[in-house]
């Protein structure tokens, strides 16, 4: 193999302490009933923040499908996730869509926009390919702001709850566990393509571009996968940030939220599952924890991802060495 | 204002705004001809120039006053310092990543940039910072339209750092080193070229070419933020890639087309400038899809 220090195999992320695969499950069920508890236990101040932090689940796994698995840097990640809220909000409050109609226009305007953006780009160097995305994150927050139609600098408001076979999601705690559910799906999903035909595919084309075409693999066509399969992801948490907020601005979409992503993909370990989670709550709890960093929240992920990358660039969490 | 008017003026603001990305433009491509980084914090350190130039302004202002002997000096004493800046940060980030994969670079390269962004932001507390130098307006007519001296001394100074930048690569035995590392490291180690060397003198000249920029756009638009380097990355970027990235003639054309093509942006209908960005942008990933190795650059074929 090559010197790829990142390269550690996406399936093989758990630690050597979690190898047998009972007390996976047994953790994994831990993790779950802690989860179904937590707003019991715990006050509505803290359940907002988890809800934040299954948020930030969902959008990291989706952006290490595209770094980790496929190895493209994307410094544009918010951009999905504001095409997944703005046209959520457009649909409902400009058209009156309920919003389950409204959502697979969500999903599919991220695939278009992935399509739109990926397609001709992802052809190019991956330095190249990275400054496309900041500029397509850039145009995208640009837009939102100057067109009419997205409400300009202050967004949309008044964005309505959905409701669910009956079941009307209104509280902070309907919408927690909504995102439980979505933070559960997602990391199936991440799973089961990390395992698949295309995750291999993707294993090849990130350690050696040339030898996964020599063997048949169409290079393009298996990174716009993964930028497209990304960009479902960040659509899907875009839309229900929306609908929890009920309001949305161009600013929760800045560069600063798409590096915010990227880091915590990057601390917890790209490629790896527990690892990104983990990174996800670091970067949405971290915070809360020292509430007196104030201004110097973002110095401090900056420093830490900078040491991160010099001493230990495979991430925090405990993964398996070599590969 | 008849139309010619409009565009020799829009002529006078590209090229003020040309001369800026240029600057910025060519740090980049240097860097990227000797180690094929695409260094992110480059226009973090055009930020930081400025905040440099604004302290030294601020400190000898009292002697030589806020006209332009007091901004050469703080430009100058601002590339000197951004210079060192740039050197520290290779040896430090850059020198150990060289021979990892090149997303670990990336990644490494844009912690830089977020580190030099939230220490000032840290200690500005994110506010502008008026930058103080004190010009006056005056100027020439021509027809109907006005150049002031500020920007003939600024586009003058501009002009003066490239040709000096020109003389340097193409004349002198760094210079020399310097193509030669672009062509082939491996080998120049083998030829007994200090490899290390040549790319702390590069990582110091471009440093200090962003410094220079940042003191002057600090200078001319009046203020200084922890942010202002973003943009103008961004663009610079554009600019580089526009004239074909690692070559140096092409960086200044860049810069100047990319210039020009946002003042005229300005004045087509429905760009206007709110849409000036995203005309810029838009310019970066057309020239990237149809054009990526820009007008004077050299095709290569490149793996990730």
């Amino acid at each position: 193999m090559t010197s790829n220090s990142n390269g550690a195999v996406p399936t093989h992320g758990l630690g050597p302490f979690l190898q047998d695969a009972r007390l996976r499950w047994v953790v994994a069920i831990a993790i779950l009933a802690f989860l179904v508890v937590a707003p019991m236990i715990f006050g509505s101040y803290i359940t907002v923040i988890l809800t934040n932090a299954l948020l930030y689940v969902v959008l990291c796994l989706g952006l290490n499908i595209v770094v980790g698995y496929a190895g493209l840097l994307d410094l544009g990640y918010a951009a999905f996730f504001a095409v997944g809220a703005y046209t959520i909000g457009v649909l409902t409050i400009q058209f009156g869509f309920n919003f389950w109609v409204a959502f697979p226009f969500a999903v599919l305007a991220a695939v278009l926009a992935g399509v739109i953006i990926g397609g001709p780009t992802l052809r190019l160097r991956s330095d190249y390919l990275a400054i496309v995305t900041l500029g397509f994150g850039e145009i995208v927050r640009f837009s939102a702001r100057n067109l009419e139609i997205t409400g300009r600098a202050s967004g949309i408001s008044g964005i309505q709850d959905p409701s669910l076979f009956g079941w009307q999601i209104r509280t902070q705690t309907d919408y927690y566990y909504v995102f439980v559910v979505l933070a559960i799906i997602a990391v199936i999903a991440s799973f089961r393509l990390a395992n698949s035909r295309l995750g291999r595919a993707w294993l090849y084309v990130r350690h050696d571009e040339d030898a996964a075409e020599a063997m048949g693999i169409n290079r393009v066509q298996v990174k716009l996968a993964a930028y497209v399969i990304g960009a479902i992801f960040g659509a899907v948490g875009g839309a229900f940030f929306a609908a929890n907020l009920g309001a949305i601005s161009p600013e929760s979409f800045s560069f600063e939220q798409s590096v915010l992503v990227l880091m915590a993909v990057i601390l917890g370990g790209m490629g790896k599952i527990p690892g990104v989670i983990l990174g996800a709550f670091i970067i949405i709890l971290g915070p809360e924890l020292l509430r007196d960093l104030g201004e110097f929240r973002l110095l401090v992920f900056a420093v830490g991802l900078l040491l991160i990358m010099l001493f230990r660039p495979s991430g925090i969490w405990p993964g398996r060495r070599g590969a | 204002m008849t139309a010619f008017d409009v565009v020799m003026q829009q002529i006078v603001n590209g090229l003020v705004l040309g001369s800026f990305y240029a600057l910025v433009a060519l740090g980049y491509t240097m860097i990227f001809g000797v180690i094929k980084l695409l260094n992110f914090a480059h226009g973090d350190l055009y930020m930081v120039g400025g905040f440099v130039g604004f302290l030294v302004l601020s400190a000898i202002s009292g002697i030589t006053g806020g006209g332009w002997t007091g901004v050469a000096i703080s430009m100058f004493l601002s590339m000197i310092a951004v210079g060192c800046l740039g050197v520290v940060i290779e040896r430090v980030a850059y020198h150990p990543m060289l021979r990892a994969p090149r997303l670990s670079i990336l990644i490494t390269a844009l912690a830089v940039s977020l580190v030099l962004q939230n220490t000032v932001l840290s200690i500005t507390h994110g506010q502008y910072t008026a930058f103080g130098a004190d010009f006056g307006f005056g100027g020439v007519n021509l027809g109907n339209v006005f150049i002031t001296y500020n920007q003939m001394i600024l586009v003058g100074i501009a002009a003066f750092l490239m040709i000096g930048l020109e003389v340097f690569v193409s004349r002198t035995q760094y210079g020399r080193a310097m193509r030669a590392v672009a062509i082939d490291k491996d080998m120049c180690q083998l030829m007994g070229i200090n490899v290390s060397g040549v790319i702390a003198v590069t990582f110091l000249i471009g440093s200090a070419l962003a410094a220079a920029a940042g003191t002057l756009a600090g200078a001319y638009y009046g203020s200084v933020w922890y942010f202002m380097g973003f943009l103008i990355g961004l663009k610079a970027f554009t600019a580089a890639v526009i004239g074909g990235i690692g070559s140096i003639p092409g960086a200044m054309l860049g810069g100047l087309i990319l210039g020009f093509l946002e003042a005229f942006g300005t004045q087509l209908p429905g760009i206007g400038s709110e849409w000036k960005d995203v005309f810029s942008f838009a310019v970066l990933i057309l020239v990237l899809v149809f054009k990526p190795t820009g007008l004077l650059g050299k095709s290569e074929q490149e793996r990730m």
